[in-house]
């Protein structure tokens, strides 16, 4: 198969995800179109890799997850926070710095 | 050959798919549950293309662990079953941003690689990727070793009855 | 030109006064006597100096002058000087001797006066100011003092000024005697253009010896005269003298009896040199002066008012002055002044001592009073004797002098009118005798009587204090005997006062008898009129027969109503309210206004411009930034999704950017 399809494929990923950051109000949903994008990258990493026959790709995806993971822990505690101080998860609902 | 070349499209489009139907469905537990299928799909691209150790990695983590988090997530912040907390105004907008990130993604990916063939020969083994996670990237692993305590720290304190 | 002696430290004479007036100003009040004391020393003082500077006169002759320079301009000088001869020491007896024995009068008839301290404040002013006047030895200086001397007169005149007539009097004296100050000021400027000089010496001796044109000698005499006009109360500018009656009686006796009014005949006596250069001036002072004589005589039969009375005697003696002087006889005319100086301050003194007594000026109102006040009424017999001209009294040699004169000089008006005036005199001090100290006192003890000038009242009058009655006496003796100094034959006065050429006085025996019988008719017929007179309701006065001719007389022949209508209400009506309510109120005040207005448009439309122009675009400024920022701030959402779509759009196009142009 020619390189460009799974890049294309992760480059629809994102968009994906660029689209549902943008529309979600749900913060968890927020979170996991963040997930879609960082999983795009995930996939061009892999797929370069294989090209060039070199596994830092491997070793970035790796480090990816990581942190990934980290990160989705902070954000669903922040999330759970929002939600006890003011019982809502809509992100529209955070105005406070309003004009 | 032909396996894998029709294993690849399989896996592409339950990936793609997958994620679309992450980003337009209304239910937020629906949406978790295409998230843990796209996952699982680039999970199965992973082992395809040679990264085997990465593939199991991201099922063990994201789909075992990240996805069940955003589950309880959803569980433990719903208010009412069924009510739609899903989509703002901004739809046509973030569409349009949306497809304009693609189309720009889309024209340099084909302009830099075009028809490039991608040969699947390699398989990256994980004694390799130990070795090279011990001695070279030793500084970043323990760094995310910190990291992954400081965050663990930070969702306990955060995450408090206080 | 002598020098040494005691003339040299004349000036002290004058200075003492001065300085006196200012130590009663500042002193006086907390000083014992209230200021009469330090008075009467500094004139008793100038008295003596001048005494001694006579006696050094008589001695000694010849003229003392001594100056010094008082301002320096480019062209001519200033100056401040003495000049004493036998003239000036003459007067500055007369001067300070009237104004001691008036200050010693005044302890008495002031007593308890509302203004005593000033009063001699006043006439201490006023005898150094005199004496400044009398000492100068050129114009300018001389026209000071004169000038002071009529400031002091308009002050002492006033002096109960609450009373709006003795104001009004106040006034009256003090523009009349301008109008002829006016004259008298230009006179010193066309000198001064013809002769360079304003030095009276100097101005003599280059009148003599020709190298002054006689135009303008004649227009510069004329004008120094028209200022005697005012001061001595010659006609047409007599009208002031009359209602001065309003001042203080001793002040009359001073000012207006003796020493300020003579300041005219002083002039001419003093400067006769230039006068006895013009014939066509010499024949303008005897007209007025014959005049003058006859008018004064004929209004004085006719009053009530006892000062009234001796008022217009004044201006007549004045007139005889004047006359003397005109036709040459300027030791005469001189000599009439030091003789009338004295029975005339005795008269007033006396006249003041009667209206202490009665507390009334009117004569209608005396008469008997020779038994009340004995002193009172032989002093002022003896002063009217020596007023009408009967000897041996002091003013029938100098009165006969003139006459005499008069009639040697072949100045036929001036010696008709000095006999008619010397009939009328006699007459009307004899009618103003018999009214006032014979007969029996009119005075009804009715309550709600008149009172005098002192506003206070009591029954029956008695003789007036030894203050008052002193004085009496000592002029009553110089009345005998001043005139023995310038008897015919024996005459010293002329030999002390050299008056350069004039005419020579020598005694013509008719014109003497002429004289006694001229007063003594005078006096007979006033006698027989008005003795066993009594006025009461209905009674008439004897002179009221002349009908017409009395009624004009009692309106002063219409000339204050002549001034009155032509130049006093035109002015005061017309003139003043136009220059007020036109030029004051309207042109001067609406230019100041229009200023005030205009400043403050100007003002406001500085504000407008400020505040519209200046604040509107510091304003603006602030206005645009708040739209502005009012705008901008709708794009704090607080939405973050929205930033976010922010994001990316500039994430594509800078993608776009690059990749494009790497491609």
């Amino acid at each position: 198969m020619p390189v460009a399809a799974p890049l294309l494929l992760s480059a629809l990923m994102f968009a994906a995800g660029v689209y549902g950051v943008l529309v979600r109000r749900h913060g968890v949903m927020l979170l996991m179109s963040v997930e879609l994008m960082i999983n795009a990258a995930n996939i061009n990493l892999i797929t370069f890799s294989q090209l060039l026959r070199d596994p830092v790709g491997n070793i970035v995806v790796l480090f990816i997850l990581a942190v990934t993971a980290a990160e989705v822990g902070i954000g669903i505690a922040i999330v759970m926070m929002l939600y006890r101080q003011r019982s809502t998860v809509a992100v529209d609902d955070l105005q406070l710095m309003k004009w | 050959m032909i396996v894998r070349q029709i294993a690849f499209w399989v896996l592409a489009g339950l990936s793609a798919i997958s994620a679309l139907f992450v980003v337009l469905t209304r239910n937020v537990v629906h949406a978790a549950l295409g998230l843990a299928a796209a996952l699982v799909a680039a999970a199965g691209l992973f082992i395809l293309f040679g990264a085997e150790f990465v593939g199991l990695a991201q099922i063990l983590i994201y789909v075992g662990a990240v996805v069940i988090l955003f589950l309880f997530g959803i569980m433990l912040t719903s208010t009412a079953p069924g009510r739609p907390v899903v989509d703002n105004q901004q739809k046509g907008m973030a569409f349009l941003v949306a497809v304009g990130v693609f189309v720009v993604l889309a024209i340099g990916i084909v302009a830099a690689y075009g028809r490039r063939p991608l040969r699947l020969e390699v398989a990256f083994a994980t004694s390799g990727l130990g070795n090279a996670l011990f001695t070279r990237w030793i500084l970043p692993f323990e760094a995310v070793s910190v990291l992954l305590l400081a965050a663990l720290v930070g969702a306990i304190v955060l995450a408090r009855k206080d | 030109m002598v020098s040494g002696g005691i003339r040299e430290i004349a000036w002290l004479v004058a200075v003492l006064p001065l300085s006196a007036f200012f130590l009663i100003v500042f002193f006086g009040k907390r000083t014992p006597g209230a200021g009469a004391p330090i008075g009467i020393l500094a004139t008793g003082s100038a008295f003596l100096i001048g005494l001694g500077s006579f006696a050094d006169a008589i001695s000694r002759g010849g003229i003392v002058e001594r100056s010094i320079t008082w301002i320096s301009f480019p062209s001519f000088h200033l100056e401040l000087g003495i000049r004493v001869d036998g003239l000036a020491s003459m007067m500055f007896v007369v001067v300070c001797l009237v104004s001691l024995l008036v200050q010693i009068y005044s302890l008495g008839y002031m007593h308890g006066d509302i203004r005593y301290t000033w009063y001699y404040a006043m006439l201490n002013l006023f005898t150094g100011s005199m004496l400044t006047l009398v000492i100068a030895n050129n114009l300018v200086q001389l026209l000071v003092g004169w000038e002071l001397v009529g400031i002091c007169s308009y002050l002492l005149i006033g002096h109960w000024f609450e009373e709006k007539e003795n104001s009004d009097a106040a006034i009256k004296a003090f523009l009349t005697t301008r109008t002829g100050d006016l004259g008298f000021d230009i006179g010193i400027f066309v000198l001064f253009v013809g002769a360079h000089t304003f030095n009276i010496g100097q101005l003599q001796s280059r009148v003599a010896s020709g190298s002054v044109s006689t135009t303008v000698i004649t227009v510069g005499a004329i004008l120094l005269f028209a200022g005697a006009v005012g001061k001595s109360a010659q006609f047409p500018l007599h009208v002031w003298l009359p209602d001065a009656m309003a001042g203080p009686t001793p002040v009359s006796a001073l000012i207006h009896a003796a020493t300020m009014v003579t300041a005219g005949v002083y002039l001419v006596a003093r400067i006769f040199g230039l006068f006895s250069a013009s014939h066509a001036a010499l024949a303008v002072i005897s007209v007025i002066a014959s005049i003058t004589m006859v008018f004064a005589a004929v209004l004085a039969c006719v009053q009530r008012d006892i000062k009234r009375v001796l008022a217009y005697s004044t201006v007549s003696q004045l007139g005889y002055m004047m006359a003397a002087l005109s036709v040459g006889a300027a030791t005469a005319g001189v000599f009439h002044l030091w003789t009338h100086a004295f029975f005339k301050a005795l008269l007033f003194l006396g006249a003041g001592s009667v209206i202490h007594a009665v507390h009334s000026n009117d004569m209608h109102e005396m008469g008997g009073l020779r038994r009340f006040m004995p002193v009172t009424y032989a002093t002022f017999i003896i002063g009217s004797l020596a007023l009408a001209g009967v000897p041996p009294f002091a003013g029938f040699w100098s009165k006969d002098e003139i006459v005499a004169a008069a009639y040697t000089s072949g100045h036929k008006l001036v010696f008709v009118a000095a006999l008619v005036t010397a009939f009328l005199t006699a007459f009307y001090m004899a009618r103003a005798c018999t009214l006032t100290f014979f007969g029996s006192y009119r005075r009804l003890p009715i309550a709600g009587g008149a009172t005098d000038e002192h506003h206070h009242e009591h029954d029956l009058p008695h003789e007036s204090p030894r203050s008052m009655t002193t004085p009496l006496l000592i002029l009553a003796a110089l009345s005998i005997v001043g005139g023995f100094v310038g008897i015919p034959g024996h005459n010293a006065f002329a030999g002390w006062i050299h008056l350069g050429a004039e005419h020579h006085g020598e005694f013509v025996p008719w014109i003497a008898v002429l004289s006694i019988v001229v007063a003594v008719g005078g006096i007979a017929l006033g006698w027989r009129m008005y003795s066993g007179a009594q006025f009461g309701f209905g009674i008439v006065e004897p002179l009221e027969r002349l009908g017409a001719v009395y009624r004009a007389a009692l309106r002063r022949f219409y000339v204050d109503d002549f001034y009155l209508a032509v130049f006093v209400r035109p002015v005061q009506y017309r003139l003043s309210a136009f220059v007020y309510n036109i030029l004051d109120q309207k042109v001067v005040d609406g230019a100041v206004n229009a200023v005030g207005k205009g400043t403050v448009l100007v003002g406001r439309a500085v504000r407008a411009t400020d505040e519209g122009g200046v604040d509107g675009v510091v304003n603006g400024f602030a206005r645009l930034t708040d739209k502005l920022s009012f705008g901008l701030r709708r794009t704090q959402t607080g939405n973050v999704q929205r930033y976010a779509v922010g994001l990316f759009v500039g994430v594509v196009v800078v993608a776009a950017v690059l990749i494009g142009g790497l491609r």
